[in-house]
């Protein structure tokens, strides 16, 4: 695969992830501060918070709000991408608007929601697949752009269904696009929620963060960090990851005999 | 069973002029040609993928099924050769029987990028016929083959053409050859805008005849 080309060996992770661990241990024993607890210390909380089922109400809620939205995003996103990239009529209306939204600052969008449908939930969710929607679409249309003609031509003459041209022609042919909206999207998605959260909302990671902010409780702040980023990681693991290995699977640079 | 009537449209870019002919059961015709004078184009415009070209135009294609081997194979290439042709409408015996009649036996399970060319153009021939189709359009079956696997394919269509003698068939070609193994009926396009300037209906001997007095008679140096 080709974005693994960049990465390091794993024993890497091994060596410098411990190594930070240690040295933060080290500084923090020395300092002695409340303001920077040692890693036993966010441990304990991390097993306090998840023996109360605090961490996983908050962390699910988290989740939960992610899978709507980014679910939502990524299919607006999509189809107005496809849209946008098929018809230069609809890609000349709604160009304009995608370069507004893109340079629309999350914090704004936000904002907006709840001042305009209050602290609700329907207000958060839609903050967040507002701001990821444009990023989505522009993915997309580059794929939509650059789908082969000869496949379409190809599908015309063997008269496929549309359904069989959207699963066998398109979808392969835009997977690397919508394999990139989902990275990049996941990656903006989880952090926009936290704010949402922060800033209106009475569950979730975020919601937690803020709290533990009014209080200067630094190891909570830790602590639910490292469980957001763990699960962040699980889903790129158990995922993200099998699914693109899966779906490349029919590329095999090797076999061009022709 | 088909009747084109292009008269002169308007391609945008103006490639074909009035062609006027029409297309019988079991016509096997050459369409020969200088190169890009718009024989892809003609075919095109029969397959009904040239948006230019009216429907109208082509009186009774969507009565027909059409079978199209295009220059490429144009296969998916995320796609077994098997599922390639079940997609088309093929049951997974057919595709077998279909792989194994132009020598790809047991390669059902192949993708289109492992096959050499000569065996993904088969590949592709035996798509076209998984529609079982009533037209068979060929672009250019044998460009850029060796002379030995040309050879083979040519022999392989001559007799995928004798066991379906139903089936009309369009060939694009630049090859006097081909028309003498595959036709019974030539197309010569030329000109600007290009009309078809001989419609020849031979039988058996007399076509190879007719087509060497036609090439010789003909001013090959263009103008």
């Amino acid at each position: 695969m080709k974005g693994r080309a960049g990465r390091p060996p794993l024993w890497s992770y091994w060596v410098v992830l411990p190594s930070f661990v240690l040295l933060w241990g080290l500084i923090a024993w020395l300092l002695q501060s409340p303001l920077l607890p040692t890693p036993l210390n966010v441990l304990d909380t991390l097993i306090r918070e998840s023996a109360t089922g605090e961490l996983w109400h908050h962390l699910g809620a988290t989740l939960g709000r992610v899978v709507v939205a980014f679910s939502l995003a990524m299919i607006i996103g999509t189809a107005i991408g496809i849209v946008m990239g098929r018809s230069q009529t609809t890609n000349a209306l709604f160009d304009p608007l995608l370069v507004l939204l893109l340079n629309l600052p999350a914090l704004v969008t936000i904002i907006l929601m709840y001042v305009w449908f209050g602290l609700v939930e329907v207000a958060a969710v839609m903050a967040v697949v507002i701001n990821k929607v444009p990023n989505v679409a522009v993915t997309v249309r580059e794929g939509a752009r650059s789908l082969d003609y000869r496949l379409e031509e190809m599908a015309t003459v063997y008269e496929f269904t549309r359904r069989q041209r959207l699963r066998e022609v398109w979808v392969p042919q835009l997977f690397p696009y919508l394999m990139a909206a989902t990275r990049g999207g996941l990656a903006l998605i989880w952090k926009i929620v936290l704010v949402v959260e922060l800033l209106g909302r009475s569950s979730g990671v975020g919601f937690q963060l803020h709290m533990a902010f009014q209080v200067f409780d630094v190891a909570a702040i830790l602590a639910y960090s490292l469980a957001f980023i763990t699960v962040v990681q699980l889903i790129e693991l158990a995922i993200l990851q099998p699914l693109e290995r899966r779906s490349s699977r029919w590329r095999q640079p090797e076999a061009a005999h022709a | 069973m088909l009747e084109l009537r292009i008269a002169g449209c308007d391609f945008g870019q103006p490639v074909l002029g009035e062609v006027f002919a029409t297309i019988a059961r079991g016509d096997r015709i050459c369409l020969l040609g200088p190169s890009g004078i718009g024989k892809t184009t003609l075919l095109n415009a029969i397959a009904g993928l040239d948006k230019s070209v009216p429907d109208e135009a082509v009186i009774g294609r969507e009565k027909l099924r059409v079978g199209y081997l295009f220059q490429e194979h144009r296969l998916l290439p995320w796609r077994t050769l098997d599922a390639n042709l079940r997609l088309v409408g093929a049951n997974t015996d057919e595709a077998e029987r279909l792989l194994g009649q132009v020598g790809l036996s047991g390669y059902g399970h192949y993708l289109p990028d492992q096959l050499s060319l000569g065996m993904a153009r088969r590949a592709a021939l035996a798509r076209c016929l998984a529609v079982k189709p009533d037209l068979l359009l060929l672009d250019e079956p044998f460009a850029s083959l060796d002379p030995v696997m040309a050879g083979e394919l040519k022999a392989l269509i001559a007799g995928i053409l004798d066991s379906r003698p139903e089936m009309a068939m369009i060939c694009v070609t630049h090859d006097g050859g081909d028309a003498e193994i595959l036709a019974n009926r030539l197309w010569y396009l030329d000109g600007k805008p290009a009309r078809l300037q001989w419609d020849d209906s031979v039988g058996e001997p007399g076509l190879v005849d007719v087509l060497l007095g036609r090439l010789r008679g003909l001013d090959l140096t263009g103008s």
